[in-house]
């Protein structure tokens, strides 16, 4: 423990502030270039050694661009709403145990903060939608307010097989407790679950009809130009790798693993599933919204509550 | 003063605070989002006096859901009427400085409940386990009662909700013709 120093230390809550922010920003680069690669072209490879300095040439351009706020919008409103899944997410990212001793934040009902900071990022997405006071801003925030909600469910439900089977909510404790073996192995059908709900709740391709630029413009931030898009562009990218390192935490062992420092582990296991992400938009089509909503009732919520009996069966039984 | 007193009373008064511009706004909009600054000071309180797990329900299912689903209505009665006209007349930027405000404060308490992992001494710690405990143990007919009263709820929703022409009976002949 020592080694690593403490969770909470200034180095700690700012690494992982910072790691977070650029992880994020180095993602609008990533996707495109792995997106190009599966897509068999080149994707953006100009601006320094494999197109790395593209991100600055892009936050460069959208700091230029005029920040508009239409007349007809809910100003503060309007304002506030992009801060807010900025907010959310990191404040999220303040419960991720990164390795021993490397975190911001220990609480003993860490899972549930999670759920909580995600069930709050829906405001932003719905006051966004609500303050811009346009047709298609206000279709892609009622879609985004009913597809977060439903999918919130499954994914709580989902997630009570770990804590059943860690015996706890504390996410340090989840991970000690896959030492013995990963909780992918137990829990494969909650994994499922998670996963499911994950990308429905990060709002990410194929689950991103909230901003369905084929029926709705871009949704709930068709209004938005310049930073405020921006921020709405990097809370999405911080919630792809908020549910990743959730992924791997729950799991996949969090820093456990052979050989490597266990923060090498981490780091390595996330972005293999933030790759897994980026793989899933090249390869799946949107389904239609109605579609999208049956799944999650008819097939997600049977699923996730037969998951949780079982589960809970299985625990008593063994005692 | 120590600083979980500190805490407390600002939580308090943040939560008293919201709460009386929750009633007093004449705006259903405005009123919302005052009660969602409510219920996030609620939850801090929660979480000083040693109820971690009533904190982390009381933002996800008051603040996460329940009150998504009203903002929701809310925007829902706002299309195409001419209510929008006059909302927008109301809807002014000194309004939204105080729920600003209030979540301000609230966020720094939480980051400092989180960093420092205090509560309020004097009170006891109630784990998740308890709670489950207790209402599996003592208060299961509480449960069932309230399991018993959301089915009944979920039954209506799910007549309301049926397409229409599952209800035949309740359709008159000329649209069944159409």
């Amino acid at each position: 423990m020592s080694l690593y120093g403490q969770v909470g230390s200034i180095a700690s809550i700012v690494g992982i502030l910072l790691a977070a922010v650029l992880t994020a920003s180095m993602l609008t680069w990533l996707e495109r270039r792995l997106l190009g690669i599966w897509q068999d072209r080149y994707g953006p490879n100009r601006v320094g050694p494999f197109g790395l300095l593209q991100v600055v040439a892009d936050m460069i351009k959208i700091f230029a661009k005029q920040d508009w706020i239409p007349p007809f919008a809910d100003k503060a409103v309007f304002v506030i709403a992009p801060a807010i899944i900025m907010v959310c997410m990191l404040m999220a990212f303040a419960v991720i145990p990164v390795a021993p001793g490397i975190g911001v934040a220990d609480p003993h009902v860490g899972l549930l903060f999670f759920l909580a900071m995600t069930a709050l990022a829906a405001y932003s997405v719905l006051l966004g939608g609500y303050a811009s006071n346009s047709k298609y801003a206000l279709l892609g925030a009622l879609r985004s307010a009913a597809q977060m909600v439903s999918y919130e469910v499954f994914m709580g439900i989902g997630l009570m097989g770990v804590v059943l089977v860690a015996g706890s909510f504390n996410l340090r404790e989840i991970v000690n407790a896959q030492s013995d073996g990963w909780f992918i192995i137990p829990q494969f059908v909650g994994f499922f679950v998670f996963l499911i709900a994950g990308i429905a709740e990060s709002h990410r391709l194929p689950f991103d009809l909230p901003e369905a630029e084929h029926e709705i413009v871009a949704g709930f931030h068709t209004e938005y130009s310049s930073m405020k898009f921006g921020m709405f562009f990097i809370g999405e990218y911080l919630g792809v790798a908020l549910i990743s390192a959730m992924i791997v935490t729950l799991y996949f062992g969090g820093w456990l693993g052979p050989v490597l420092p266990p923060i090498v582990w981490f780091c390595l296991k996330t972005f293999i599933f933030i790759c897994f992400f980026i793989l899933l938009r090249a390869a799946i089509p949107r389904p239609r919204y109605d579609q999208l909503m049956s799944f999650g009732w008819k097939l997600m919520l049977p699923v996730a509550l037969i998951n949780l009996l079982l589960t809970g069966g299985v625990m008593l039984w063994i005692g | 003063m120590n600083t979980e007193l500190v805490l407390f009373y600002t939580a308090s008064a943040a939560a008293l605070f919201a709460t009386v511009m929750t009633i007093t706004r004449l705006n259903a909009a405005h009123a919302l989002l005052y009660l969602i600054a409510s219920l996030l000071a609620v939850a801090v309180l929660f979480y000083l006096m040693g109820a971690p797990f009533a904190a982390g329900l009381e933002v996800i299912i008051y603040a996460g859901a329940i009150m998504v689903l009203f903002v929701f209505v809310i925007m829902m009665l706002n299309m195409g009427s001419a209510t929008v006209e006059q909302e927008r007349q109301w809807l002014n930027f000194g309004i939204w400085i105080g729920p600003g405000i209030i979540c301000l404060i609230l966020l720094a308490e939480v980051l400092t409940l989180l960093v420092d992992n205090q509560r309020l001494s004097g009170a006891r710690m109630v784990t998740p386990k308890d709670v489950g405990s207790l209402l599996f143990g003592p208060y299961l007919l509480a449960v069932e009662l309230a399991s018993m009263l959301l089915l009944s709820g979920l039954v209506g929703a799910y007549h309301l909700a049926r397409p229409l022409n599952e209800r035949e009976e309740e359709v008159p002949p000329e649209v069944e013709d159409q």
